[in-house]
């Protein structure tokens, strides 16, 4: 461990995908970190910083997806080229990769860590799930990937024998993942202040107590 | 002479980020109870325009776990320490200060009489106070709330009841409603408010103690730069602490204690302490010149 890495870095493209920003930023001294850890970003005018699953990481860069839906997100996602941010990471526990037969299941902004996870597993199968097609775009972001809209749930259309499951997405649908496939790696989301133990904000309930899920998570497997 | 940069309490995990601890001249603890704690369901945190509230609950190993687990690997991170203790009774508060009392590696102890996010203790500042310095020769820090309509006499009655300094300030109560359902954010309504908003408030309370009582004064609420730093410097404090702060920059030991030294160098004062109780010379000569017409 190197300890907390926080660098000040300069965005050097952004583009809209769907309803989301893909944010790229030039990755100075960073290290791109594990498919599924995470990096707190600065917004502007905002007293507390985001957390971002890192999202690409092509040469040189980190990019992420933002899905602007209150104020900090919102500042994030209207960054132009050439502002620049403090960025904290990577930080937290990312995705487990020896697995033998992975497919990522994801919904809305929850597709955003597998491009930078399917590049390390292979590009494995994607299942991916939305609300509506403006918000499928992102798919185009995940190779290899089938895609369903709501009303369909991504439950619905998993194969009666899923493999590994990674997946990311809204609460209720990593609830019924859980149920499905006890074993599936599913990566969390909860508020979060500080990104590195400090705040105990981010805690979730696991085995009757409340553990920080940016330092146990933020994937977690429901049946360890 | 340097002016110290602690942690806020409970604005740091020294044993999940040691790098960040070491950065400090001193590490404070998150506040120990004498029995293990769960702390507060989520939500816990959200952040509002100037600030954030938190409502943890005093998440923590208890007194025992801390001293035969915590305590060992913490006085070997190389960081002078400080064990904040907290609990709901005069007894609580003699037990965990009992537990320290013969542990070399803890300098001080913090007591937080003021938690805002878990039941008040029946007794009064000073009685929980009087009931800790029974119960240990270590020097005793006294953590005050900032909602109180005089802090001074706070301060006189906890220094009168044996602190040895003062810790100025803790969180206040705060609520945030979430903009659509208008319900509230955390799981239990209320919670602490800190960062910038924080900061007059702190100002004041530091600024009133300094006259009133004589005794070291760290001052901290929603200090981010090195002028933050020196402001609480001019109004009476010797010692610094960052909160909210760390949280977004865990960086920002190192930086403020740079940008302290050279606001205070602008300023022409040899060093950081200097300026310790300017603002507070200030006011008497000038109601010296209110009452007397002259300077």
């Amino acid at each position: 461990m190197t300890g907390v890495q926080r660098e000040r870095l300069r965005v050097v493209g952004t583009e809209t995908v769907g309803p989301y920003v893909l944010l790229r930023l030039d990755r100075g001294g960073l290290d791109a970190g594990a498919p599924g850890q995470f990096f707190m970003l600065e917004a502007p005018g905002r007293p507390l910083p985001r957390p971002f699953s890192l999202c690409m990481a092509p040469p040189g860069e980190l990019g992420f997806l933002v899905e602007p839906l209150g104020p900090g997100t919102t500042a994030i996602a209207t960054l132009g080229v050439g502002n620049e941010i403090h960025v904290t990471g990577p930080l937290g526990r990312g995705f487990e990769l020896d697995v033998k037969r992975p497919l990522l299941v994801g919904g809305g902004i929850g597709v955003a860590p597998f491009p930078y996870l399917s590049d390390h597993l292979g590009v494995p199968p994607a299942l991916l799930g939305f609300r509506t097609a403006f918000h499928a775009e992102a798919a185009a972001l995940v190779p290899n990937a089938s895609v369903v809209l709501d009303p369909v749930l991504v439950t619905e259309a998993l194969p009666s024998d899923p493999g590994d499951v990674l997946a990311c997405g809204p609460e209720p649908m990593l609830d019924a993942l859980a149920r499905l496939v006890p074993r599936a790696q599913l990566a969390r989301e909860a508020p979060m202040a500080c990104g590195y133990g400090a705040c105990y904000g981010c805690v979730v309930e696991r085995d009757g107590r409340y553990v920080r899920l940016c330092l146990e998570g933020p994937v977690l497997r429901e049946a360890a | 002479m340097s002016v110290p940069i602690l942690n806020a309490s409970g604005c740091l995990d020294a044993l999940a980020a040691p790098d960040v601890a070491r950065s400090l001249d001193v590490f404070v603890t998150k506040t120990i109870t004498p029995e293990p704690r769960d702390g507060n369901p989520p939500v816990r945190i959200a952040e509002t325009d100037h600030g954030m509230l938190n409502s943890i609950g005093l998440q923590g190993p208890g007194i025992d776990a801390f001293v035969a687990d915590h305590l060992p690997r913490l006085g070997a991170l190389g960081v002078e320490l400080w064990v904040s203790v907290g609990g709901f009774s005069a007894p609580d508060f003699a037990r965990c200060c009992a537990m320290l009392d013969d542990e070399e590696s803890v300098a001080a102890i913090e007591l937080n009489l003021s938690c805002p996010n878990v039941e008040e203790a029946p007794e009064t500042a000073a009685e929980l106070v009087a009931a800790a310095r029974a119960a240990t020769k270590r020097p005793l820090y006294a953590k005050l709330s900032p909602a109180q309509w005089d802090i001074a006499r706070g301060a006189r009655a906890v220094v009168d009841a044996g602190a040895d300094g003062l810790s100025l300030v803790n969180t206040m109560r705060g609520l945030a409603l979430d903009p659509v359902t208008l319900r509230p954010r955390l799981a239990r309504s209320v919670g602490g408010y800190s960062g910038e908003a924080l900061r007059p408030i702190a100002l004041a309370c530091v600024y009133a103690c300094a006259n009133a009582v004589d005794v070291p004064i760290v001052g901290m609420g929603g200090v981010a730069t090195g002028l933050h730093a020196l402001e609480l410097v001019a109004a009476g404090a010797s010692a610094v602490a960052l909160g909210t702060i760390l949280f977004a920059d865990p960086l920002s030991p190192a930086r403020v204690r740079e940008e302290l030294r050279q606001e205070a160098a602008a300023r022409g004062f040899a060093n950081p302490l200097a300026a310790r109780s300017v603002a507070v010379a200030g006011l008497e000569k000038s109601l010296q010149i209110a009452l007397n017409g002259t300077a």
